[in-house]
């Protein structure tokens, strides 16, 4: 019963929370620990990627163009401490806004073009708006922003002796971004943007503003992704074009989502979890192989993956049920 | 005026250059349907692998591009064999994440093993030397490289429009299930274009080594250029590829030097999203 | 004034048109059946009607309503529901989610979206394959998918294209029924059709095309005996033919 499913995925969803929540209840488990710090980690990239499906994966148009968002809502946050001498809270706030106002200007031209040449055009954003923020002072152009000594707690949004602040606060982001895509799916908007990426004219046939629909998804996406870049520049103290607006950052959107699966509710969280500890672990320790090596692994299990089982890891799991189906271990309840 | 003159005749020949690139990307993006993100990468091997020829046993560019576009397309064959052929199919991601993956390993490995040093050759035949026409001062190899270029694109067009195999190849881009029933071993023909499209670069990267340095980040930038170049001229066009990359090179040059060098790339990438919202389909696009 | 009202209209692609000046009516709460060879243009006037296409010339009235040159999506909310000739399932979605999409339309609120879409699904005899993937589906029940879907969507008048196409005798009778189903409850129905024992039993009006033209407008035994009608569908050798016969036979 699909009624059933729903709850089950809720409960799974809502236990899982509560228990990230009680870790660093747990003396030792967080503190200052590299360990804390991949969590942190794992949950941000979870929230980007989460953020990126709504748009790719829900309603299936690929954009490569997500780390223009992260990068305004990152400059938002930066700005507001480092040029205005602000707590990042409303430079949180004005990044994700004004990302979502530039997600609706640039997408609208651009939902007129097929596939390929769409994402194309995404990259073309992306090294625009990279070029463009290294000249360009106000931002800080090539060197960025650095963040002043500040006094640690919520209101400046900094922790500088224990990593258990961040660690709620990339927990709340998750829980936000993660809550936010979970009543689309079981709402209105979710069902329409399947529609649109199932077939358009199908779904305009049927009442469908295609146009109003794709560009709410990006709006809701770059807003979502750029509170993922206000947290990110928080966490680092500093920005700059490089660590944010491109094509590398952008990549990771996609693949952490396609590794987990596209289109799914689990997929960012799944593929999170495998990539980020790989990436911050390898970098970490095996730097006695010289430079790249993390990449170098990178880049062949993405190649893997794509050979094996493109659907990623949520592809994996259907297809063992669809095996078990048929071998008759377990009911036929429907896909 | 002169100085104008020089500006156009540098961005013609790089826009030359930039073709030959572009056009195995456009053959294998027009037959294939597949994105090949690692196009610029294969560019970087071939440049290594070049540069070592050099430095290591003196073979001089203009002879080791040989040896470069036959290990390329080699290369080029090998990843269709090996990936592609297995995750070609309705969907466009997996194809273009796994030429991802392969950029990033190609990438990296590079780095990892020769550094990400910029290396360039010494004593190259054509290196260093220029060519006057008139008042303009035109560098030899980049004369070379650009009208080699040119002849490689030339022959390139003449094998697809004129010969049996290019038919077959153009029949197979139009209609895989109809070529198949028409008795071509599609397959085969997919190997062949990815082979073809590493040999161009493989050519090309062997030739550039005469005057320009490699490092692991070389392939990037000129995948990207090759990506908006197929873009433009649409893709699966020799001609467009052509067309396109010469646009490209010469608003590269002009951006370059009337505006300022940082702004080269952002008029390329402003120039591409331009003609792409007048025309959805590139130029020349099928 | 009819539900429906269809003047002049005319759509050409380049030089070729597919429908000359064709002007017909649609009353409310009746079946009106759209027949004629095949190319005649039938599906290009229901792409024209449904805002798929912009007809070239002419006009279309709805409900009052000049809906010539409205976006599909448009027509839709204003109560004009449609299927396809060729099946269009959005196949990685089941066929109770299918249905949902159509629901959506009239219901916000997704507790009474599913509603609805549970009454369509019974009503189109889905309830078997709710849960399964409309891709999955046998083209008996992607047909009734097409209907189910567009019914959830709450429209005044329903434009079916072909809908009993590719059915066994039993499920064309099965549809035939729902048809009249439907419109006893109120749902006016224009529908494309080619198979004669669908439409013949149950239309108030046919309305025949003939290489993009109206050649006729009246009830069913009327155009079965229409000459011109005869002739589009037999040539002109066999309509003299029966021409003759007929006076044998009455002399």
């Amino acid at each position: 019963m699909k009624t059933t499913r729903f709850q089950q995925r809720d409960l799974v969803w809502g236990a899982l929370v509560v228990m990230l929540a009680a870790l660093p209840l747990i003396p030792g488990v967080i503190g200052n620990s590299f360990r804390a710090h991949v969590m942190i980690m794992v949950l941000l990239y979870a929230s980007m990627a989460q953020s990126w499906n709504i748009v790719s994966g829900y309603a299936g148009q690929t954009s490569f163009g997500h780390s223009v968002f992260f990068g305004i809502g990152a400059y938002g946050a930066g700005m507001a401490v480092v040029t205005y001498g602000l707590t990042p809270w409303p430079g949180f706030l004005a990044g994700a806004l004004l990302a979502a106002v530039v997600a609706v200007l640039i997408s609208w031209p651009c939902f007129r073009l097929s596939g390929h040449y769409f994402a194309i055009a995404t990259f073309a954003i992306v090294e625009i708006f990279n070029r463009l923020f290294m000249v360009w002072d106000w931002v800080g152009g090539a060197l960025g922003l650095d963040y002043p000594i500040l006094p640690d707690g919520w209101v400046n949004f900094v922790w500088s002796q224990t990593k258990v602040g961040f660690y709620y606060g990339a927990l709340a982001l998750f829980v936000l971004i993660f809550g936010i895509v979970r009543w689309i799916e079981t709402h209105r908007l979710g069902y329409y943007l399947r529609a649109v990426r199932e077939g358009q004219e199908t779904a305009e046939s049927l009442g469908v503003n295609s146009t109003a629909v794709k560009l709410s998804a990006m709006a809701f996406s770059a807003f979502l992704a750029a509170l993922c870049g206000g947290f990110f520049v928080q966490y680092n103290y500093r920005v700059d074009p490089p660590m944010v607006m491109s094509l590398e950052m952008s990549m990771k959107f996609v693949l952490i989502t396609i590794l987990g699966g596209l289109g799914n509710f689990w997929g960012p969280l799944l593929g999170a979890m495998i990539l980020i500890p790989l990436q911050e672990y390898t970098r970490a320790y095996l730097t006695v192989l010289g430079s790249g090596v993390d990449l170098v692994i990178f880049g062949l299990i993405i190649v893997l993956m794509m050979v094996k089982q493109p659907r990623g890891i949520m592809g994996i799991v259907t297809d063992f049920r669809a095996r078990r189906r048929r071998a008759g271990a377990l009911p036929d309840a429907g896909a | 005026m002169d100085i104008f003159a020089q500006v156009i005749i540098d961005g013609l020949l790089t826009g030359m250059l930039y073709a030959l690139v572009a056009a195995g990307l456009s053959l294998i993006w027009g037959v294939m349907d597949v994105i090949h993100f690692a196009h610029g990468e294969f560019l970087m091997v071939a440049m290594y692998l070049s540069f070592w020829l050099g430095f290591l046993a003196g073979v001089d560019p203009v002879v080791s591009w040989i040896a470069s576009g036959v290990f390329l397309f080699i290369i080029g064959a090998l990843t269709y064999r090996l990936v592609i052929s297995h995750c070609i199919g309705k969907s466009a991601m997996p194809p273009l994440l796994a030429t991802f993956g392969l950029s990033l390993f190609l990438k990296n490995l590079c780095m990892n093993r020769f550094s990400p040093n910029f290396r360039l050759l010494q004593d190259t035949l054509l290196g260093g030397k220029t060519v006057m026409i008139g008042s303009v001062v035109i560098g030899l190899p980049q004369l070379v490289t650009g009208v080699f270029s040119l002849i490689m694109l030339l022959a390139l067009y003449y094998l697809i429009k004129k010969t049996r195999l290019g038919w077959a190849i153009q029949a197979t881009a139009m209609d895989r299930e109809a070529a198949e029933l028409m008795g071509i071993h599609t397959d085969r023909i997919y190997l062949l274009v990815f082979g073809m499209g590493g040999a161009c670069v493989g050519i090309a990267g062997g030739l550039m080594t005469s005057y320009l340095a490699v490092h692991p980040e070389v392939g990037s930038l000129f995948g990207l250029i090759a990506f908006l170049i197929v873009a433009l001229g649409g893709f699966g066009s020799v001609p467009g590829a052509l067309v396109a990359a010469l646009i490209i090179g010469l608003v590269e040059a002009l951006a370059g030097f009337y505006i300022a060098p940082v702004f080269k790339y952002v008029a390329v990438f402003m120039l591409y999203l331009v003609v792409v919202m007048v025309r959805p389909k590139g130029l020349f696009g099928w | 004034m009819a539900l429906l009202e269809v003047d002049n209209l005319t759509m050409t692609f380049g030089s070729l048109v597919a429908n000359r000046d064709v002007s017909f009516q649609v009353e409310a709460g009746t079946i009106v059946g759209l027949i004629g060879p095949n190319g005649a243009g039938k599906t290009t006037i229901f792409n024209c009607l449904a805002g798929m296409y912009k007809p070239t010339a002419g006009r279309i009235v709805f409900d009052g309503r000049d809906i010539t040159r409205l976006p599909a999506w448009k027509v839709s909310r204003l109560g004009m529901a449609r299927t396809f000739q060729v099946v269009r399932p959005l196949k990685e979605m089941t066929v109770l989610e299918n249905i949902l999409v159509g629901a959506y339309l009239r219901q916000a609120d997704s507790d009474r979206a599913m509603e609805i879409a549970l009454r369509c699904l019974k009503t189109c005899f889905l309830e078997g394959d709710k849960d399964r993937p409309a891709g999955d589906l046998t083209i008996g029940n992607k047909k009734r998918l097409e209907v189910a879907r567009a019914l959830a969507t709450g429209p005044k008048l329903l434009l079916l294209d072909e809908a009993v196409a590719g059915l066994t005798s039993t499920e064309v009778r099965q549809m035939v029924g729902l048809i009249r189903g439907l419109r006893d409850e109120g749902i006016t129905i224009l529908m494309v059709e080619h198979i004669m024992e669908a439409i013949m039993p149950i239309a108030d009006k046919i309305v025949v095309l003939d290489g993009g033209i109206k050649i006729a407008e009246d009830r069913p035994a009327a155009v079965v005996a229409n000459e011109t009608v005869i002739k589009a569908y037999f040539g002109e050798k066999f309509s003299q033919r029966l021409k003759t016969m007929k006076q044998a036979g009455a002399s």
